[in-house]
């Protein structure tokens, strides 16, 4: 059922040449078809030219292991998807506000981000509305109230804006407005200084480094035609899942201490550290930085670092173990996270969640599973699902994760194939895109990368987990208590620099 | 609660011993450059060529420009003779926006606040965190001083949520165009005396991001910084170190 459009598996390269261009109708009824048959956009995008935008929607199969590829070009403005396929929301105003196009019929159609857009020679066209200034759904009614938070928030957190319009403690609605992080990072590489391309990537959202920076890698050795070396393949599964642990650690500490069971938040807070320091063994920075490099890595893991990864890692899992399992067994834990912050499975779907979230809503969404590169082709983690679509749920998803990545780390280091970590990466194809899918530890990252006829990036598109799954904070809000607000958000934990880029 | 007693007792005590004790870094941790430009072959620029912030000039000698450096590993892998690698050493705040232009010499690193400034902030200090185009590596590892790991608490310093109760603003990020004016209202909002520390190469000088129209290539081009803190991020020791010694609490010579 591959319908018209282009079948192409994770890391293909493929001549632009070859992508079906087809016309909007078409392109939109495809789209429609194929997300009702199961598939989820995981890009949607636009390069902008002088009269409109030729549109590029990259959608994920699970069922095949492949991405379907379709491209249409629009004038000035184009009948919205978003009527017909929900999940197209965010993706149609993006390339509103990069395009300068219209999506006629979108619901609700206003600034993603604030930023100038991506069109050549706009003009003051080019100029973005003042951040924050725009219509925020209201509303209306006697004892309905509206409370604005952000976008300086109380703790040591990015910063964000949120309006929730409440009748006495009860929310009925959440609207999120970010792009106060916006720092231009997908018009810097294409237009930027090529030396700072991985650096960008690598803060795109800093938190995920190793998931970002590889997936970049993947799409410039796709379009490079390099083999990346098995064991560089393995070194970067290694700090992905450290990553995962390290931020899922720092997560269950955090939903503790979001509930005030404060000696789980103070041991997390400890042990989140004990596994940055393990990705600093590897490489020197806590973040990774610098480790995930265009052919490969920058940093070998010898036998003697890998010895002292395990047994380090070892030790802090024990005390992992003991720090999360008394925060689960305590009664007062539970009643705070069971049933709060609900999201059900169909509306999963329907807004194209991924990641923690979309798992505890019982989708076995991985794209280590579904659409495995690198390393994970050969060895796979099992997908870990909760069902009840709360924060319970994406707390213990969390906890399952942690598990399992720290069994795949100890198998990985255990079989670390021998050989160099680094091949040279050559010039890119001209006139080429490639695709990659990574599971970070918040979810599926998307990047697009295309050139143009002289082998130059010509647009890279980066999609942060964050991008899909904001709305799903804010439908999780629906209904609840405005005082679940801190722990139901910490359980998404999303970027905020990673959605703004 | 006896579990939550049993498990203090399991997890034992883990507050580091800085500065009374030398913290234990990675083998591979990249602190502050070591410089050799007697080793630099006639003529070579590789290292400058290399450098993604153009943190370095090879103009009579070398100079790195800490607050531009992401001490990412570019130029060690461009250098054909060995003339730039990362010390262990952390300790890398400073005072004035020259300090960080590193050459043979030694860093100068930051000094204490004067008498008065001391007497008010030594014993106890606020900080109103703010991320202004951040990427959440710099305000990750903030943050985590305020854990059992690093306690900064125990010298008197914390973060608070509202402005009106700090004495400073830690600040991350280049400065979006969009986080300026919030950044700037954030300032307006803390009382007078007031401090601004600058942590990491964002909010030092853009970092990757200095040139871009949407930023502002760091927070001195709005507000008088009186602590930079090099680093992409800076590690949490680097940070404690230049807080402890701009409150007196640590001495050049003294560590």
């Amino acid at each position: 059922m591959a319908g018209l459009m282009r079948s192409v598996f994770p890391g293909e390269k493929v001549a632009r040449a070859v992508l079906p261009r087809l016309e909007f109708g078409l392109f939109a009824d495809e789209i429609t078809a194929a997300v009702a048959a199961g598939c989820r956009i995981s890009a949607l995008f636009g390069l902008p030219s002088d009269g409109g935008a030729e549109l590029v929607a990259v959608l994920a199969d699970p069922a095949s292991g492949d991405l379907r590829i379709a491209t249409s070009t629009i004038g000035d403005s184009f009948p919205a998807l978003t009527p017909r396929v929900p999940q197209a929301h965010l993706f149609e105003r993006e390339v509103a506000e990069q395009c300068l196009v219209t999506p006629v019929g979108h619901p609700w159609l206003k600034p993603v981000r604030f930023a100038p857009s991506l069109r050549p020679a706009a003009g003051a066209a080019a100029a973005p509305p003042a951040i924050g200034i725009a219509e925020f759904f209201a509303v209306a009614g006697e004892e309905v109230h509206e409370v604005a938070v952000g976008p300086v928030h109380a703790g040591v957190i990015e910063p964000g804006h949120f309006r929730f319009q409440c009748h006495g403690e009860r929310v009925f609605h959440l609207e999120i407005s970010l792009g106060y992080q916006h720092r231009g990072i997908e018009r810097a590489l294409v237009a930027g200084d090529a030396r700072r391309a991985l650096h960008l990537v690598e803060t795109a959202s800093g938190d995920t480094t190793i998931g970002h920076a590889t997936a970049f890698c993947e799409v410039i050795e796709s379009l490079s035609a390099t083999a990346v070396p098995p064991r560089a393949e393995v070194i970067r599964a290694i700090a992905l899942e450290l990553e995962r642990l390290a931020n899922h650690v720092g997560d269950l500490g955090a939903l503790a201490g979001d509930v005030a069971f404060l000696p789980t938040a103070s041991f997390c807070g400890r042990l989140r550290g004990e596994v940055l320091n393990l990705t600093a063994l590897l490489c020197g920075n806590r973040f990774g930085r610098s480790l995930v490099r265009p052919g490969g890595v920058g940093f070998d893991l010898d036998s003697g670092r890998a010895t002292e990864l395990l047994a380090r890692l070892e030790a802090a899992m024990r005390d992992v173990r003991q720090a999360v399992e008394m925060m689960f067994d305590s009664p007062s834990v539970q009643s705070r996270f069971e049933g709060t912050g609900v999201l059900t499975p169909a509306q999963a779907v329907e807004i194209g969640l991924v990641g923690v979230a979309a798992r505890a809503c019982g989708l076995e969404r991985d794209a280590r599973m579904e659409f495995p590169g690198g390393a994970y082709r050969f060895a796979q983690v099992p997908v870990s699902t909760a069902d009840s679509g709360d924060v319970l749920a994406r707390a213990l998803v969390r906890w399952l994760e942690l598990q399992r990545s720290a069994a795949f780390i100890r198998e990985q280091v255990a079989t670390l194939p021998a050989g160099p970590v680094l091949a040279a990466p050559g010039a890119l194809a001209g006139d080429s895109l490639a695709v990659s899918l990574v599971e970070g530890w918040r979810g599926e990252i998307c990047h697009v990368a295309m050139t143009d006829g002289e082998g130059r990036l010509g647009r890279v598109k980066i999609v942060d987990p964050s991008f899909h799954n904001w709305f799903g904070v804010a439908l999780a809000m629906r209904g609840g208590e405005i005082a679940d607000f801190p722990v139901c958000n910490k359980s998404f934990n999303l970027s905020y620099c990673g959605f703004d880029l | 609660m006896l579990k939550a007693l049993l498990s203090r007792a399991h997890q034992g005590h883990r507050t580091i011993g800085y500065p009374h004790a030398e913290p234990v870094l990675p083998d591979r941790f990249r602190g502050l450059p070591e410089l050799h430009p007697e080793r630099c072959p006639e003529r070579c620029q590789a290292c400058a060529e290399a450098c993604p912030t153009g943190a370095i000039a090879l103009k009579d000698g070398m100079a790195l420009d800490l607050g531009r450096c992401l001490f990412c590993t570019d130029c060690i892998a461009a250098c054909p003779a060995g003339a730039i690698a990362f010390s262990g050493d952390f300790r890398l705040a400073v005072r004035a926006r020259q300090d960080l232009v590193l050459s043979h010499e030694t860093l100068h690193r930051a000094e204490a606040l004067d008498r008065r400034s001391r007497r008010l902030f030594g014993h106890s200090l606020r900080l109103r965190q703010v991320s202004a185009g951040g990427c959440n590596g710099c305000e990750a590892d903030a943050n985590v001083l305020g854990t059992i790991t690093w306690d900064m608490a125990r010298f008197g310093i914390s973060f608070v949520a509202s402005p009106r109760h700090a004495d400073g603003v830690l600040v991350t990020g280049p400065v979006s165009e969009n986080m300026r004016e919030a950044l700037l209202a954030t300032w307006e909002a803390i009382p007078a005396p007031r401090l601004v520390i600058a942590s990491g190469a964002c909010a030092i000088s853009g970092g990757p991001f200095a040139g871009h129209p949407e930023v502002h290539d760091g927070v001195s081009q709005f507000l008088p910084v009186d602590l930079f803190v090099p680093g992409c991020p800076p590690h949490p020791l680097t940070l404690l170190d230049g807080l402890l010694r701009l409150l007196g609490r640590i001495e050049d010579g003294e560590r």
